[in-house]
Parts: structure tokens; sequence; C-alpha cells
């Protein structure tokens, strides 16, 4: 059964709009993370749908309630952004021998689905609001912030699972294989690039612009991986538990050359469930209650086949003053910052627009920031979590680490006092993003 | 180099039919005065479904650049590394297509040099498609 998605209006995706309605009347309490693993091996106990059980459990028992009290869920169903099977082709054998299957074969392999978890959780039996928040979890979260602010579920789980099928994540799967091409990809994806390869284009705008290199992105990666280490539940502490040095990361491969293997995050399985309440209703939660101080939105308006510099300086611009403005707050107020980072070549675009720890710079600033201490030790903390880079793709390791330093519990606990945080994901002209609060002001 | 064809639809084979012509045309909003590409139903901007097709200069300069070492296209594997740029349509710089720049060695491409259209033929069907090189090579 599809679902609704959330209406436009409920998106905050132009200036002007004031002070967030909801601002303070939501929070996040229970964090749940499933294990990780590189790729799926076909049993069902490891699929997308049992890593999503698994985090949803996990989230529930964190926050010290029960299964009863959940009345929404909002799922984001999209779980790569690599290679899926085709949608309808039909569970492995014995699949539906351990899990209840719905009219949507995939559904649990290689897509979320609300109606699947519902049949394979008989504990979920309160779940009145269900909807989804498609292809980003900062979507599901945005939407969900929204719904407890308006009322229409009070204790909300908010999903979204990752798969990784064996083979290479593009690379000659599907139409990329073939010899013609149809479909959006035919006026820039018959020249070849990589995923990467817009962001690495956009990268190197920016150093010309700027006068900026490659190179100086090592710290900022480096970094990731170490913080990444600190978290239990990463893909690489618990698979690859080694550092990357900086010469490491100078001579790694190129992918599309100035983007290179560490540039691009490893894809994985995966699954986080969040528990999003009313301050209320927190008060006998488990955990400390973080508040939802706005959210914003921007979409792309493009003129060309790729975007520009200037298009995504524009559009993080816009998301900076956006989020300000409804959260009542300034750049200077911010703890850290835990805007998206795969690809890690992006990421400066996110933390200008922001104005993150800028002196008074505006843009071009980013890359000697790198320079300086943006360890969790540090008065700067760039991207705590260690985000994708440092943790595998999920595009949420950042959203859970703002809840999770907030509360004072993250593995990777920035030093100084945690008061606001930012997340936001995916790109820098395509982003929904999230401020958050240790208070509700 | 061996791209894939791309496979003409209502909407763009003005843009495809042009090509096999060896002229470049791109969509046009009247009451923007904007152009934009790819081809779209209405305008990116207004909404306007009265979009026009315009050919223009074939023109344009480099505004960056990458290094292809691993793509996920089957038919350009053989070819790694190679160049893709991206092109700022003279009469529109905001407007961007893709190029190899065919002749432009691996990592020596210069950016902000002047371009000029050409029209590269795609094996699998002989659809052509815009390419461009270097102004006056």
């Amino acid at each position: 059964m599809a679902h609704p998605i959330a209406p436009n209006s409920w998106h905050r995706n132009r200036e002007g709009l004031g002070i967030w309605e909801g601002r303070g009347k939501v929070v996040a309490t229970g964090v749940g993370t499933s294990p990780t693993a590189r790729r799926w091996d076909e049993r069902p106990e490891t699929s997308l749908g049992a890593l999503t059980i698994i985090a949803i459990r996990k989230a529930i028992e964190d926050a010290g309630i029960s299964p009863d009290e959940i009345d929404g869920i909002v799922l984001t169903p999209e779980s790569t952004t690599g290679v899926s099977n085709d949608p309808m082709s039909p569970a492995p054998e014995g699949f539906d021998q351990v899990f209840k299957m719905v009219d949507f074969p995939q559904a649990g392999i290689t897509r979320g689905d609300i109606d699947w978890i519902l049949l394979n959780m008989p504990e979920l039996k309160n779940v009145e609001f269900k909807m989804n928040g498609p292809v980003c979890m900062s979507v599901a979260l945005t939407t969900a912030a929204e719904a407890v602010s308006r009322g229409l579920t009070k204790t909300c789980l908010v999903v979204r699972g990752w798969h990784n099928l064996a083979g290479r994540y593009y690379v000659g799967q599907g139409a990329a294989a073939l010899n013609t091409s149809s479909g959006p990809g035919k006026y820039g994806g018959i020249w070849g690039m990589p995923a990467c390869a817009t962001t690495a284009m956009i990268f190197e705008e920016y150093c010309n612009k700027y006068g900026k290199s490659h190179e100086m992105m090592a710290p900022f990666v480096v970094e990731e991986r170490r913080n990444g280490l600190m978290n239990p539940d990463g893909f690489y502490t618990q698979h690859r538990p080694e550092m990357i040095t900086v010469d490491d990361y100078l001579s790694g491969r190129w992918i599309a050359k100035p983007a290179n293997i560490y540039d691009n995050d490893l894809p994985i399985q995966a699954a986080l469930a969040v528990i999003f309440t009313t301050p209320e209703l927190a008060a006998h939660h488990a955990q400390k209650p973080v508040y939802i101080l706005n959210h914003a939105q921007t979409r792309p308006e493009l003129q060309g086949v790729t975007p520009t510099l200037a298009e995504w300086e524009a559009s993080s611009d816009k998301m900076g003053r956006m989020l300000y403005e409804g959260a009542g707050i300034g750049p200077e107020d911010l703890s850290f910052e835990q805007m998206y980072d795969g690809f890690t070549l992006f990421h400066q675009f996110h933390l200008e627009g922001l104005r993150f720890a800028s002196r008074g710079e505006k843009r071009g600033y980013a890359l000697d920031l790198y320079q300086t201490d943006i360890s969790i030790e540090g008065p700067n903390p760039v991207s705590p979590s260690g985000g994708n880079s440092g943790n595998g793709r999920t595009r949420w390791w950042h959203h859970r680490d703002c809840i999770l330093q907030l509360q004072g519990r993250s593995p990777s606990q920035i030093k100084r006092k945690a008061e606001y945080g930012v997340s936001g994901a995916h790109m820098p002209n395509f982003c929904d993003a999230l401020i958050w609060g240790a208070g509700p002001d | 180099m061996p791209k894939q064809s791309p496979v003409p639809t209502e909407l763009d084979q003005p843009f495809y039919d042009a090509c096999n012509e060896d002229r470049l045309v791109v969509q046009h909003c009247g009451p923007c005065n904007r152009f934009q590409f790819p081809p779209r139903m209405m305008c990116a901007r207004c909404g306007n479904p009265g979009l026009t097709w315009r050919q223009v200069s074939g023109r344009g300069r480099i505004k960056s650049r990458v290094v292809v070492y691993d793509s996920p296209v089957s038919t350009l594997v053989p070819e790694q590394p190679f160049n893709v740029a991206t092109i700022a349509l003279d009469e529109e710089p905001d407007v961007i297509m893709l190029s190899h720049l065919p002749g432009v060695p691996v990592d020596q491409v210069p950016i902000g040099a002047a371009v000029e259209v050409i029209f590269e033929t795609t094996p699998a069907t002989g659809q052509k498609v815009p390419e461009w090189r270097l102004a006056g090579s």
C-alpha cells in the first residue's frame, strides 16, 4: 500500500517564514542502530528488513517505552542510491519462511515498507499515522517533526534502512551496461561520469576560484575516520578498525580526479530508528529529550545538465538563512555541525552556507578551517560523528549523532558544551536540514 | 569515444533531430527569456509549458573538469582515464553541457578556454550528440 508523503506546505523552503511554529514542541529521545555489513549475504536475518526491525526494537528499548506507545511511523522507502533488484523480482528462497510478505516482493530486501514492518512487528499494534519520507532520512525527520508538532502522532518512529547487494554499486550495472541510454541519464550519463564526478567538478571550480587544493581536504577526511572509529555502531569500527593517515588519503586511487576513493563513502547495509515525541510525553522516556528547533528544505532549479558552483553556493546560503531564521539562533550558537559528507568534497559547501566557525568570511574559508583544530576536543568540532566517510554510507550518522551529542552520550562526544547542533543532507542544492537544541529555546 | 546512444523521446526529438543535422538547439522560455538544458516539459523557473527550440551559436567556455578513472558506463571503461568537462554556453553561461574534449590530453584541460560544438556519432544507433573541441583546433 502506498502511503502519503508530506504536502509541500509542510516543508519550510523559503525565507520570511519566521520562527517555526513547532519550535520546542517536538523532541527526539530513543535511538536504535542495527549492526552493519558491507553487503547482503542473502540470509533473511541479515536483510534490510531484519536490520530495520532490530533498529526499531533498539530505539524503543533505548527510549524506555512500550511498543504500545508508538502511534506513528515515518519511513524512507528508498534503501540505496546504487543497485536494486527489479522491484517485482521474487524474494530469495526461504525469505517468506522467516518474514510475512506484502504484495511488493522486494519489501524488506531492497525497499523499506511500512506495511511490511507492521506485519512483521506485531508489537506495534497502535500505529495510526503512516507517512513516507522519500529519498532521504532527512525528509523522514522533517516530516515526522511536522507530524508531531501538528498533533498527528504523539510518539513516532522515524526509520531508514540501507541495503547493498553483491556486485559493484553502480559500475556496469543496469542502464550503465547497455549501449543505448534512455531516461534522464542520456543528457549527461553517456559521458560516463561516476556519481562523485559532479561534486568533483564543482569542487574543482571551488578550488580554482578560491585558490584551494584537494590536499587541503586531508585533515577533514582523516578526522572523520577518527571520529567514526569511536562509534561502536559504525561500519569501520565493526569491520575495518584501521585508522587512515594523510598519506593514505593523498595516495588514494582516483575515481574522478579530484575525487579519490576516500572522498567516496562506502556502501553498506544498516538501519536506524529514532523516536520523536512531545516534550510532555518525553518526561517519562529514559533518554534526555533533544529539541527540534527548526527544519528547512532546498531544491534545485537547474538550468544545465549539472549544477554549478554558483548554484551550490546560493542554495546552501539560503539553507543557512532559513535554518537560523526559523530556529531563532545564529551561526555563533552552534556547538558543532553535522552536515552531510558523502561525498566529502561537498561538505564545505554546507559548512560555509551555515557560516560555521566563520570569522567574518562568507565563502572559500572552509578548507582553511580544516587546517585548524576541527576535532571533537577543539573549539569548532566538524562532523563529530564521522559521517558517512567515517562510518559507511547511510545518510543518517550525522543526524543520529546530533541527538546523541545533545544528550551527552555520543561515543565521540565533543568536549565543549553541546547546546545547539545542525544536521542535513544531502546535496548542497537538494537538502533537508534540522537545527537541534539541548533545550526548547 | 564510444558513448551510449541516446534514445530520443517525443520531448527531446527536436534536440536530437537537430544534432543529426549538425545544429545545436536548446529549449527557451519566452517569458523568462531563459534557456534550459536538459529538455523539460516546462520552464524550470516559471512553469511555462510553451517552450520553444532555439538554435544557439555552438560556442562556449570550459567551466570545470574532472578526469574519470572509474566510469560506471561499460562502453567507456576501456577509454579510462578520460576527461569530462563542463561547458557553459556563450548565450547563457548557466546552461551547462558535458564534453570529453576530444584531442585534449588527460589532466590538461584549460579552464576558461573557448570551445566550439561538433557532433559525434554514437555507435549503437548512429544518433549524433553534441561534443566540444577547443576553438580553432
